[in-house]
């Protein structure tokens, strides 16, 4: 019975979604407050819908209700209670009803905080999220039903795939998600925007709040997924440009250089064409995302559906959505006009520098992903495209991003003036430079790629100060009260790009400066890595809910001089999962700020010794760290007071030092 | 001109829908090589574990092999693993690793972690036999005859049900 309902609720989402997606629409379009203020209402019922038909589905995991097909191929009794829930998104279709859940949670938070937007513009863009609810909801109706039932029932469930029993996966889609979707209404305003012609710095204001939310969202999702490929993967790397991954860092590169170019229209009223058609490109990657992973054109570790008539539907699909808004944009963008004009050397010109950068980013990775594909549809043969590709293309355009970073901040608006920029950053560049020889040769040894990563890290650092110091520095009173009187969007502007310093400081430091070794260990061997001893004191089995592990005790000690330190005591596993047989790596990591201790074993070999695999990984959790940093940047400049003032403002151009001061993020 | 250039994404998208709409009509693993029915090219590489010990082609003559290319940072290769240790577990015959433009440290930390199928894997660090035999992308998997003639080859992960319904006839039929 409850999975009936879980349909019925999914069908009459279906109905709302239908109606949210035409009848504000032609409200707008005819004028009507009646038809239009149905999209507020719509999409209320369209979120409880939907969040039914969820936590239907997730009741039918923790009852174990086998008689769904989708329960039984990825949850099983013995399965803990976390992963049973977690288990709703594990597959192919339960990760639609939460993609689907995210959209509508994203439309129910516009419906509720857009009292200062003007009706027609709510309408509109509700009514377009509409239509994306809709698709997927015919999607998931059609070709991948999760309340789909089988007879005869049986007893038990294939169980979870291990690689997704983490605490990691439990919130990493859920991040993921709300960031992919999120940029949908990002793309929903810039398509009523096309629509109703209207695209004036309001517009701007009115879209950058959500656009950046998203935005940290996106960021703190692909962060969770790179901490979980790190510990759960099982070989200390944080990054593999696996079609996934790229999947998901595509719509963050456009995402970035949306949430900049939006700077500038609402600023300057610059930009205005290139940041629709960056809010379309934004989720459109998203979209795309989906397809590559659910089609299964592209053949990876998380591909865990594939499916050709899938894989037409949601071709369909994009060429609706993707078509589409692009069609509307190559027939409605010319009105909208270029907007303001500047000076060669000026913020706006450093931010198009930026943005043109960051495009072509995306485009590259875009390639890299599809490039296997296109030659083989071109029937010119297959081949794989690698890390050495991405590691080749990337950090060359990066590099610039990061030198940038440290000199966009402190020009002006409309003009600047090279030489005064260079007079005010001569210590930032000298103190980096300094700063990246001393942690090299702190590190061990000066290698090159280190030191310019090392250097770039140092740069933004160093420019941030330079900044923060020009602004609160030289007056005298409490410095933390100065600071805090900073406005809200350059103060996250400034902590997400300091989030980006020790991003590279953590990126650059593992690259160079990680040591790993693999030794046959018997019990009371020792290895040295980096200045620490580990012995293997013990292997004993354990047994987990659903899994029997073999488990090694190794003691870390220090040498400090002639006595030894305890750190800290590893369990490192190697579990074999039941139902599937599957046998999973569970690294034990000592996290550090400095650095991690990371130890996995491998295959035991003859005479009861066993393969150990030790690493030590200097400010590995930087590199997340910095995500962080640059996600709470991102939440703290979003929050700022001027997004949700009733009274829209008339497009401001800054003309005294205070309010350019203000116009910084 | 200024209004054709908005259309210029509209463009882009119409070639990528059309590469996607092809791509979903093509199998990812259907690759016909030219090298079926023709002798393996002539190598000579060290072991992955032991440097100071070289295999060469003819060194496997007069036994049906198989040569599985593999590689550290092959993310479809750990999605094959699991079958190819199980099948390695009652094979038959002797399964080859060529370990493909890979480091040796990285080479041997992976088998470590996730199991060593192979009786032995060469070291192709240039990528230059994997060139000779025609490798399009990692993982592929070669049967090679008595002979030394090639006489199947699989492009992309290798699955239970390839192994059951293609390789295990072919190796019974080349009378393995």
């Amino acid at each position: 019975m409850i999975p009936e309902l879980g349909q019925a609720a999914l069908l009459l989402a279906l109905a709302v979604a239908l109606i949210q997606g035409t009848l504000p629409l032609i409200g707008a379009a005819r004028g009507r407050e009646s038809w239009m203020a149905l999209a507020r209402p719509a999409a209320q019922a369209q979120f409880a819908l939907v969040m039914l038909a969820f936590a239907l589905l997730a009741s039918s995991f923790v009852r174990h209700d086998f008689s769904l097909i989708y329960v039984t191929m990825h949850s099983n009794t013995s399965l803990p209670l976390a992963y049973r829930i977690a288990g709703v998104w594990g597959g192919h279709e339960g990760s639609l009803l939460l993609w689907l859940a995210m959209l509508c949670t994203w439309a129910l938070a516009l419906a509720q905080f857009s009292r200062q937007i003007p009706l027609p513009v709510v309408a509109r863009t509700l009514a377009v999220m509409g239509w994306i609810a809709a698709g997927f909801l015919l999607f998931m109706l059609t070709t991948s039903n999760p309340f789909e039932r089988h007879v005869p029932v049986p007893p038990n469930g294939n169980d979870l795939n291990p690689l997704l029993q983490d605490p990691g996966m439990v919130i990493h889609p859920p991040m993921l998600y709300m960031g992919y979707v999120g940029f949908s209404v990002a793309f929903a305003f810039a398509v009523a925007a096309l629509i109703g012609g209207d695209l004036s710095a309001a517009w701007a204001r009115w879209m950058r709040p959500w656009t950046t939310a998203a935005w940290c969202f996106l960021t703190l999702g692909i962060a969770l997924g790179s901490l979980w490929a790190y510990s759960v993967l099982g070989w200390g790397g944080w990054w593999f440009w696996d079609p996934v991954e790229n999947a998901s860092f595509m719509p963050w590169l456009a995402g970035t250089a949306l949430i900049h170019s939006l700077a500038v229209t609402e600023k300057r009223g610059a930009f205005k064409s290139w940041t629709v058609l960056l809010a379309i490109v934004a989720f459109s990657l998203s979209l795309l995302g989906t397809f590559l992973v659910r089609s299964g054109v592209l053949s990876s570790v998380h591909a865990f559906a594939t499916d050709p008539k899938r894989g037409l539907f949601i071709l369909a699909f994009l060429v609706f959505v993707i078509g589409g808004s692009l069609a509307l944009y190559a027939w409605r963008a010319p009105k909208v006009g270029l907007g303001a004009r500047f000076d060669a050397v000026s913020r706006e010109s450093l931010l198009l520098v930026n943005n043109v950068l960051f495009v072509v980013a995306m485009l590259s990775v875009l390639l890299g992903t599809l490039y296997p594909l296109l030659l083989d549809a071109l029937g010119l043969g297959k081949i794989s495209v690698g890390p050495p590709y991405f590691d080749a293309v990337f950090v060359p355009l990066m590099a610039p991003v990061a030198f940038l970073m440290g000199v966009g901040p402190l020009a002006k608006w409309k003009r600047a003036e090279l030489p005064a920029i260079a007079l005010r950053l001569r210590w930032a560049a000298g103190v980096s430079v300094v700063a990246a020889l001393l942690a090299g040769w702190l590190a061990g040894h000066i290698s090159v790629g280190a030191t310019f990563g090392l250097w770039m890290s140092a740069w933004i650092a160093a420019s941030i100060a330079t900044d923060l110091w020009e602004r609160i520095g030289p007056a005298d009173g409490a410095l933390f009260a100065r600071l805090r009187a900073l406005p809200r969007p350059l103060a996250g502007m400034l902590l997400a790009h300091f989030g980006v310093a020790a991003f590279a400081f953590g990126v650059s430091m593992v690259g160079t400066y990680a040591v790993e070794r693999d030794v046959t260990m018997q019990i009371g061997d020792t290895t040295e890595v980096a200045g620490h001893v580990f012995t293997l004191r013990g292997l004993q089995k354990v047994q987990g809910p659903n899994y029997d592990a073999m488990q090694a005790l190794i003691a870390v000690t220090r040498v400090n001089g002639q006595d030894r330190q305890v750190v800290t005591e590893l369990r490192p596993e190697k579990r074999i999962f039941r139902v599937q047989g599957t046998v999973m790596t569970e690294a034990a990591i000592d996290h550090g700020i400095a650095r991690d201790l990371y130890v996995s074993l491998g295959e035991q070999v003859e005479g009861g010794a066993w393969i150990v695999r030790v690493y030590c990984k200097p400010f590995v959790n930087w590199i997340w760290g910095g995500c962080l940093l640059m996600a709470l940047g991102g939440a703290l400049a979003a929050s700022d007071r001027r997004y949700r003032a009733k009274q829209p403002r008339t497009a401001a151009v800054p003309s005294t030092p205070d309010q350019l001061a203000g116009a910084a993020a | 001109m200024t209004r054709w250039r908005f259309a210029l994404p509209l463009a882009l998208f119409a070639l990528l829908v059309i590469a996607l709409w092809r791509g979903l009509a093509l199998d990812p693993r259907d690759v016909p090589s030219p090298l079926i029915g023709k002798p393996a090219p002539a190598f000579a590489l060290t072991r992955l574990d032991d440097a100071a010990r070289t295999i060469r082609r003819d060194d496997m003559l007069g036994k049906v092999w198989m040569l599985n290319v593999w590689a550290s940072w092959c993310e479809a290769c750990r999605e094959e693993h699991p079958a190819l240790v199980a099948f390695a577990r009652s094979a038959p015959v002797p399964v080859i690793g060529l370990n493909y433009k890979d480091t040796r440290s990285q080479g041997t930390g992976w088998l470590a972690r996730f199991g060593n199928p192979y009786e032995a894997s060469l070291f192709d660090e240039s990528g230059q036999v994997g060139i000779d035999f025609g490798v399009y992308g990692v993982p592929e998997t070669f049967v090679i005859d008595k002979r030394g003639v090639v006489r199947f080859k699989l492009v992309g992960p290798l699955t239970r049900e390839a192994i059951e319904k293609r390789i295990r006839p072919l190796l019974k039929e080349l009378d393995a």
